[in-house]
């Protein structure tokens, strides 16, 4: 994108037009969803494809609005757990990454631990948190943590030790203090990586919201998504995992979101490539 | 164990009369007082514990004296320790023998009445331009307003001014390496470190790199060091050469420069910097650290 920089920069009252620029750059992508979409309502039809195998999109729409309100109900439920839990994961590495990133003893004490802690399947772990903590809230809460901290915590130590040796040379030759070096260097420099993490740790915490429902629960979508697919409910778990996969993508652009504004420069310098996720 | 007090080192010591010779004969600028005084200054690295360890000798009884206003150059090849001398001027790595003052006062810790440039411009991604000149100021806790004047004239001075609020990404090697030379002035500090500024740059962004550096410095009269492996750049550059041998870290002779500044692409055809040229590449080929066929003249090498 080096071609980019020598270019004017763009100005003015045009609003509009990067929105129409936006659409136009992701029409062929919204084609072809929609194509595909189109696709398979017209070949569920044409094949007779029974319904508790296949539904067709207007029946999982349909269904999904006769029972609307059930099944929002359970996904504020998802929500708050993913949220809740998330937020926990993202209050308690960060910090715990800053530790490990500056302190010699928890580095050597503390940080092999995580890494070690890291490769157990996490998931199995859900039945253990229902025999601890009951059928609640908190389970989930703690899986959706468990989740979500370790990609935030690694990428955060990596952030925070990424800062290159002769920057900090300069900086000790400025005579400032280590907050102050902190503060103008070190953490701008380990904002994209924690960014990094944090979007794993987002788009893992909806997974582990659900999985969690799974094991034990009497509410949220992972609860409904079993009891739909008990009854043969089809059009209703396809309801389920659609409306599963806009949480996941919601938080996960709330995070990118305020990553854009967070370090406009990094996001900037990375041009095009960040627009594929989109 | 010191270094110094192995035997064959030991009479390496007594002889390293350099110096000596070159305050001697410095002629007018010699009344100009010391300001960067190095006394047997010796560096050894150790790698791994106990019985294992290894020892490196970075450098070994260095005598050097940095007139005030003085552009000195170092030159020498990779891993003959000149990187490592000027951390230990700057107060970054401390020396593992010898006396290393600054200004009058010994150094025992990182200096801050200086300015220092390194090989990579080490610039803040986050910052434009301007704000990378000025972190300068907000790191010692000054308020960088005072300075915006300042830091946009010396952007001027080396043709950043329309550049001023582009972030680095946006800029080329040479203009990223100009800005960080205008952040090592921009506190007007005495005394301005630079380790191979202009290694990294193409041959043409040097040559132009050279001859605003010496502009720059002639309007500000600081004392520099000037560290490159690039004899020309040395030659061209400094009012004293300083030519060091592989490891470990030695001063093997000192020139005096005396060709009118300012130095412009003539300079190079100036009888002065034919000879000292000359006499530095032959010291690296009696010194194995280059392995000519029988031409010694001075070459950039890199040219393309």
């Amino acid at each position: 994108m080096s071609g980019a920089a020598t270019l004017p920069r763009p100005r003015g009252p045009s609003r509009a037009a990067a929105l129409l620029g936006w659409l136009r750059k992701r029409a062929g992508a919204m084609l072809v969803f929609a194509a595909l979409i189109v696709l398979w309502e017209v070949a569920v039809r044409a094949f007779g494809v029974k319904e508790y195998l296949l539904p067709p999109p207007s029946k999982v729409w349909v269904e999904f609005w006769k029972r609307h309100e059930i099944v929002m109900g359970g996904a504020w439920v998802t929500t708050q757990e993913i949220l809740a839990g998330y937020a926990l994961a993202v209050v308690v590495s960060i910090p715990l990454a800053l530790t490990i990133a500056y302190s010699r003893f928890m580095e050597q004490s503390v940080y092999p631990v995580i890494v070690f802690l890291q490769i157990i399947p996490k998931i199995a772990i859900a039945p253990l948190f229902i025999i601890w903590f009951g059928f609640g809230f908190t389970p989930k809460l703690l899986l959706v943590f468990l989740l979500s901290f370790f990609p935030i915590v690694v990428a955060s130590i990596a952030g925070f030790k990424s800062a290159d040796r002769d920057v900090m040379d300069f900086a000790r030759t400025t005579g400032a203090s280590s907050l102050r070096m902190f503060l103008k260097i070190s953490l701008p420099q380990a904002l994209p990586q924690i960014f990094t993490g944090l979007k794993v740790g987002a788009a893992l915490a909806a997974t582990a919201a659900v999985v969690a429902e799974f094991v034990a629960s009497d509410k949220g979508l992972g609860y409904l998504l079993l009891q739909y697919n008990g009854q043969l409910d089809t059009p209703m778990v396809f309801a389920i995992i659609v409306l599963l996969s806009l949480i996941g993508l919601a938080v996960y652009y709330a995070v990118e979101v305020i990553e854009r504004i967070a370090i406009p420069w990094h996001v900037s310098q990375q041009g095009g490539a960040q627009d594929v996720a989109l | 164990m010191d270094p110094r007090l192995r035997g064959e080192d030991g009479i390496r010591v007594m002889l390293s009369v350099a110096p000596l010779v070159a305050r001697a004969d410095a002629g007018a600028a010699a009344v100009r007082p010391v300001y960067v005084d190095l006394k047997g200054v010796a560096k050894t690295f150790r790698r791994g514990h106990g019985a294992a360890a290894r020892e490196t000798h970075a450098l070994e009884a260095i005598d050097l004296a940095i007139r005030e206003g003085e552009f000195l150059a170092i030159v020498g090849p990779s891993g003959c320790g000149k990187s490592t001398l000027l951390r230990i001027i700057a107060g970054l790595h401390p020396a593992s023998a010898g006396e290393v003052a600054v200004g009058g006062a010994r150094v025992a810790g990182p200096q801050t009445n200086l300015g220092i440039v390194f090989q990579s411009p080490v610039l803040l991604e986050w910052r434009n331009v301007l704000d990378n000149v000025l972190v300068q100021l907000e790191l010692r806790g000054i308020d960088p307003r005072a300075y915006r004047e300042r830091a946009m004239q010396l952007l001027a001075q080396v043709g950043l001014a329309e550049f001023a609020d582009r972030h680095p990404h946006e800029l080329s090697g040479g203009m990223r390496q100009r800005v960080a030379i205008v952040r090592a002035l921009i506190h007007d500090a005495p005394l301005l470190l630079m380790d191979e500024p202009f290694g990294a740059l193409d041959a043409l962004t040097r040559e132009q790199m050279r001859l605003d550096l010496e502009a720059l410095w002639m309007a500000s009269k600081k004392t520099v060091l000037f560290i490159t492996h690039s004899i020309d750049e040395a030659v061209l550059l400094a009012d004293r050469v300083v030519v060091m041998s592989p490891r470990p870290g030695r001063i093997e002779r000192e020139f005096e420069v005396d060709i009118p500044r300012p130095r412009g692409l003539e300079a190079r055809r100036h009888p002065a910097f034919v000879r000292i040229a000359e006499e530095i590449t032959n010291i690296f080929l009696a010194r194995g650290v280059l392995h000519g066929a029988g031409r010694a003249a001075p070459s950039e090498g890199d040219d393309t």
